[in-house]
Formats: C-alpha cells, structure tokens, sequence
C-alpha cells in the first residue's frame, strides 16, 4: 500500500502548512508564574507565509466609507435611471467581483442629486479605492499624425496623437494582468471581440513602423511601435505599473467604462459595526458545537469516529487556511457558514461508516468490509454532492452570462460552498480513507 | 410507507399556516432590500451607549453605527422621518451634553436590488432543472428526480413560511443571509435525498423483483440511522450558534436550523411517499 503512505505524508505535510498559516502572524507570550518572568512576540514561522491574513468585513474590522456625486447631466432624462443602475453595477463589479469581498454599493439620493455609497472592508489604501471605484476608465486608440514641420517643437502628446481610430473599450472582450517576458513588470493584456479584432488589424496594418497611443481617461498610458499586423485581437500594455496598479486597471477595464462620470464627495475612515464581543460569542458558540460534534462521532463510531474527527479538525483548519490565502473577507455570517459547513462536513464519514458497520454484520473480513464500504459509498457521495456543485456552478456564473449573478454576495456564497464541498470531499474520504488504511489494519491484523 | 398518509398530514399541517401567513402578513424585508436613511454627526461624547439611549428615547430603529476619526458617528436607520431627526438630535445634544452637527442627512437605496433577487431565482430556476436532469439520468427515471424537486419546494415553502411567521411575531427580516440560508437548504435537501434515493436504486438492482414499497420501506429503515446522525451533527452546530452566538446571525442560525429539519424529514418522510405514490399511479394506469 505504498500509495497510502505516500497520501499520510501528503497530508501530514498540508495540514501543518494550513497550522502556520491558520496561525496569528504574531502573537505576544507573557510567562509570568513563580519567579519566571517571561516576555517575547512569537511570530509566524517561515516569512514567506507571513503575508497570509485574515481579511475581515466590515462588520469585524471596520474599512473605508466614500460617498460618490454622479455627473448625469449629460445623460437625456429618460436614460438617466437606468444609466444610474448600471453604474452602480459597474462600480459592484469592480470592488465585489467575485463576490468574496464584501464590499458595500448603495444608491443614494439627495434632492435631485444622485449619489453612491461605497463601503469597503479593511482597506488601508484609501487612495487606490477611491482611484479604483471613481476612474471613469473610458480606454482609446490613436494613431500618430504627421506634423508640419514648425509645430513640431511645441507639440504635446496631444498633438502628435490626435486622430481617433474609433477603438474603444467597448471592443474589449477581456483584460488580464500578465507579467512581462523581458523585464518580469506587470503589464495588462487585452482581448478584443470580433469588431475590435478586425478594427485593431486595420490599424496595425496601417501603422506599421508608427506608433499607436494607448490612452485612459485621456491620459496616455503607453505608445508602443507597431511592428507587424496583429490579426489575433490581443495587445499588451506595459509600462511603469505596479502590480496594484495593473489589477485595479484590469478591474476597471472589464467591469466597463462608467456611463456617467463621479466625483468623490466624502472619505472616511470607518471602525468595526460590531464590537469584539459579537465575534468571541460566536467563536465561543463555534467551539462548544464543534465539541459536541466531536464528542458525537466518538460516541456513535467510537475508534473511527476518532479518526472521523481528525478528519473534521483538518478539514477547519485547510479550510481557514484556504480563506487566508484566496482570500475571503470574512464577516460574523460568513464565519457562521463556515461554523456551520463543519457541522456539515462529517457528512461522507458517516456514510462510510454507516456502510461498513452494514457490511460488518453482512459477515465480511475487515479489510474487505472497508474497501467495499468505501466504494459504494462514494456513489451517493458522489451525487449528492455533484447536486450542490450544480447549483454553485449557476450562482456563480464562471461564464459571465448575463441573466445569472455576475457579481455580490450571492457569487461569494456560491464559492464558499464549493470551496467547502471540496474540501470536506477531501478530508471526509481521501483523508479518513488514508487514516483508516494506516492505522487499523495494524489493530485488526 | 404504509403511514404516508401521516406523513402528509404532517406536511400539511406544518405548510398551511405558513403559507397563510405568507399571503396575510407577507415578509418583512430588512434594510438590505429596502434601503433606509444615513445619519451622520460629529460631536464629543458621541458613545454608543448614548446613541443607544437617544434611539430608544424616539422610539427609532437603528440598523449600524459606525465610529469614524474626529468625533464623528455614521448611523443607518430604517427610515428617518425629518420630525424624528430632529427629535432624535435633540435627545443626543441632552443625553451627551454637548452640542453636535449633522454632517450629512439622506436616504440610502437598497444595498441588495431587484437584480441580485431575479438573477438568483433564474439561477436557481436552472440549477432545478440540471439536477432535475442529473438524477433522471443518474437513475434512468423521470419520477425519481421529480420527486426529489418536489421534496425540496416543500422545504422552500417550509422556510419562508416559518419566515413570515417568525417576522410577524418576533420581527425577524428577510435579508441578504436568509437567500443564503435558503439556498444552502435547498442544496443540503437534495443532497439527502438523493442518499435515500441511491439506497432504493441499490435495493433494486439487486433483487429487481421487489416492489417500490417494500424497496422504500428497507431503503428507509437502512439509511435511517446515517441521515439522523447527520442532522444531528448539523443541529449541534445550530444550537450553539443560535443560542450561544451573536445577536446579529440569531436569526440566521434559526432559518438554517429550521431548514435543516425540514430537509431531513423531507428526505424520508415526503420525497420517498411521493415517490412511492407516483410509482403505484403509473402501475395502475398501465
């Protein structure tokens, strides 16, 4: 069973990267008991790990309140509403894509005046949210124009970019953050839909030897020189990026150009909604529940609910692991879905188990038992669980399909749960199996 | 499944008055659906305690307050009239003795639209008929995954009735938790009934001679054990959380644990009847 080692390992070596990381990065230990007075911070080990915290919501820990004015004066009357709409579902596309943020987007009305409430968790660059949510992001394409000959002294870059191609953002089919060949600096690549596509090969092919700017909000982002044809539809901006720069240009890119241009009226630094105590009560609730779970499994499986509960204690901290490093902002709801998907967990074990006592009684040797058990099992567990993960593919929309959720709190729902099943699918038969394997065909035999 | 008239008695009973209590009472939507009304201020001796004191005083409902740096609060109401402001203001300048300054005064939209509901009722609406076509396929028959659908509406209907009921006397709110909890629900209903489902299949195949009521019936009692042990894993959880935990998620724990009895009992106790009834009709009418 030379697999089955291998898996132990395996395990082993996984669960105690998810401890680190499912450790506080430092934490003070004070001794102080008889004559030992003892004072240190112990910190996380191995620093490369160090970045991996838990990001919490804003009923947690508090973040950034920015209140928006939109600029609908250009809009006619009659679009004005659904405009508005729209952007406050770009600006949700934006900060709560995957819905795993948490962000805050509420309309707001003063009077006449439309407004826009963001709210986001936990973040320490104010400058770079409000860059992110309030830059329109309206992206073109011009093409060089050739100057008489007096004007070039005083020309902007302006001037020597100023015949419009009719390129536009609205072309974009998809931006990605890609990091450059040469240098390793991040840069954004784009993907044009079929008109852009044969629109971006025209004017390649027109310019070859020149150069074609890219500008953003009419601020020119870079003016590569065309060397050939590009028929493929893709291009990359590269320049002096920070990779938070590039994501948050990617975000705004695919989310779309604002239909209506904001202006920031008010920033504020928010504390928690909720203070600490709220948290410890549900941490405290957590701990006495799993205990009873715990507890149970001994009671009814004895031995193998043993093993079922190590099972369940990796499948809490891979799982806790796995929200520090996607990461998912967690909030006191998606803590108590968390608490509640280890209630859940346990699920396959006692399929397994309830099986193998089944086949037990049927008269079987053990080992036999434990395989067959296993394998049928795996049936129901099978669809059961594909069940679910039907209904989180559909809430999720991976396709971007626009009758289904392309963003919020919905999305991340869906996420949390497969991220879940999976990794109970995991512990609940890869992990137990493997225990099981190792560790009672040594009592039975 | 000789008692599945019981058994339907039972949902009967426990869907009626909800369902009536959705048509009379409805639902009470929380500020997430509604939106509400932003109240900022900025004053010394702003604690929460004497915001708490002045909400009561007014008789006002205050959803979050929110601390910011330099003496200034951020409230959310469920809606504050311009006479109930001013009221409110007042009893903050007397209970904190200082004067304060309204900073910012409007009215907030829902945070969760229209949108979000029917993108994820279409979603859903979807996801029903995947599985619908999933266990037919699984199954090679039409009345299995039906059945399965069927047992989850009653657990939906369960759960939004006890909804209304609960917001009708105890002021529980639909928000954005209790779409969560609802889904997790429905997801968790079909996940236990499919496990029964697998064990009837399993019994027939074996001995393809048995007939649907007697293959429900061992279906029933072998699997038994392992679907109570599961919801009991799941109640243990629930427990502490509602009883234990924060004031915030109490009724979300409730949703999620009234959801969770439901679809055990739904598992055993409607899917297998129905399953059991449709099959005896089919036989008769051939």
């Amino acid at each position: 069973m030379r697999n089955t080692r291998f898996l132990f390992w395996f395990i082993a070596l996984i669960t105690i990267v998810a401890v680190i990381i499912d450790l506080p990065t430092s934490y003070p230990l004070k001794i102080h008991w008889k004559k030992i007075n003892f004072e240190t911070t112990v910190s996380r080990p191995f620093s490369f790990l160090q970045k991996y915290k838990v990001v919490k919501g804003l009923d947690l820990a508090g973040g950034v309140h920015l209140m928006f004015k939109a600029k609908m004066d250009e809009i006619p009357k009659e679009n004005q509403e659904n405009a508005f709409v729209s952007l406050k579902e770009n600006i949700d596309r934006r900060v709560n894509l995957f819905g795993l943020s948490e962000a805050v987007v509420q309309t707001s009305e003063k009077g006449e005046e439309k407004r826009l409430v963001v709210e986001l968790p936990g973040v320490a660059d104010i400058a770079g949210a409000i860059e992110l949510v309030g830059k329109t992001a309206e992206l073109d394409f011009r093409e060089e124009v050739e100057l008489p000959p007096e004007a070039t002294a005083t020309a902007t870059i302006y001037d020597v970019f100023s015949k419009e191609t009719g390129l536009s953002g609205r072309h974009l089919l998809k931006a990605a953050v890609e990091f450059d060949s040469s240098s390793g600096k991040p840069a954004v690549s784009l993907e044009f839909n079929e008109e852009g596509k044969k629109l971006f090969g025209e004017i390649t092919e027109k310019n070859v030897g020149k150069r074609v700017a890219i500008f953003l909000d009419d601020v020119p982002l870079s003016a590569p020189e065309v060397k050939e044809k590009i028929s493929e539809g893709k291009a990359i901006i590269s320049g002096n990026f920070t990779l938070k720069e590039a994501k948050g240009m990617v975000s705004q890119l695919n989310a779309g150009a604002l239909p209506a241009p904001l202006t920031l009226i008010e920033q504020r630094q928010i504390g928690p909604a909720l203070g600490s105590e709220s948290v410890a009560k549900s941490l405290k609730a957590g701990a006495v529940g799993l205990a009873a779970v715990l507890l149970f499994m001994v009671v009814l499986y004895r031995g193998l609910g043993v093993l079922a509960d190590f099972g369940l204690i990796i499948y809490a901290l891979l799982t806790l692991a796995l929200y520090k490093i996607i990461p998912v902002t967690v909030t006191l709801p998606g803590l108590t879905g968390f608490l509640l998907s280890v209630g859940m967990a346990v699920d396959s074990n006692i399929l397994i188990f309830e099986r193998l006592k089944e086949e037990l009684k049927d008269g079987r040797p053990y080992n036999a038992a434990l395989e067959l058990a296993f394998g049928r099992a795996w049936d129901s567990i099978r669809d059961a669980n594909i069940c679910t993960l039907i209904t989180c593919f559909l809430l999720f929309n991976p396709f971007g399909w626009s009758f289904l959720n392309s963003s919020g709190t919905v999305r991340g729902f869906a996420v949390t749960l497969a991220l879940g099943i999976f990794v109970s699918l995991f512990t609940g038969v890869v992990v137990t199996r493997t225990l099981l394997r190792t560790f009672t065909k040594k009592v039975k035999n | 499944m000789k008692y599945r008239r019981l058994y339907f008695l039972i949902s009967a009973l426990v869907i009626l008055p909800g369902l009536f209590s959705l048509f009379k009472f409805g639902l009470k939507p929380s500020v997430d659906f509604t939106g509400g009304t932003l109240l900022e201020i900025k004053g010394e001796n702003l604690s929460k305690e004497i915001i708490q004191k002045s909400v009561e005083e007014t008789k006002v409902v205050l959803n979050s307050q929110q601390k910011s740096s330099g003496n200034i609060v951020i409230l959310r109401f469920s809606e504050l009239r311009e006479n109930e402001k001013e009221e409110f203001i007042k009893k903050t300048k007397e209970n904190s003795g200082k004067d304060l300054e309204i900073i910012r005064y409007e009215t907030l939209g829902p945070s969760l639209g229209k949108e979000l509901l029917i993108k994820t009722g279409v979603g859903m609406l979807l996801a029903i008929l995947a599985i619908l076509l999933f266990i037919n396929s699984q199954f090679k028959d039409k009345t299995f995954g039906t059945c399965a659908i069927l047992a989850m509406l009653h657990d939906t209907l369960v759960m939004f009735g006890s909804l209304s009921l609960l917001g009708h006397f105890f002021g529980a709110e639909i928000d954005s938790l209790f779409v969560t909890a609802v889904l997790t629900i429905l997801s968790f209903s079909v996940h236990d009934t499919v496990v029964v489902y697998d064990r009837i299949r399993e019994l027939k195949k074996t001995n393809s001679k048995l007939e649907i009521e007697e293959a429900a019936d061992t279906a029933v009692s072998q699997t038994m054990r392992r679907s109570i042990s599961n919801s009991l894993t799941i109640i243990f959880m629930l427990l502490a959380l509602v009883f234990l935990g924060g004031e915030t998620t109490k009724w979300f724990a409730v949703a999620l644990l009234i959801g969770t009895i439901s679809g055990t009992y739904s598992s055993t106790f409607v899917a297998v009847p129905l399953l059991v009834v449709w099959k005896k009709l089919r036989k008769k009418n051939l």
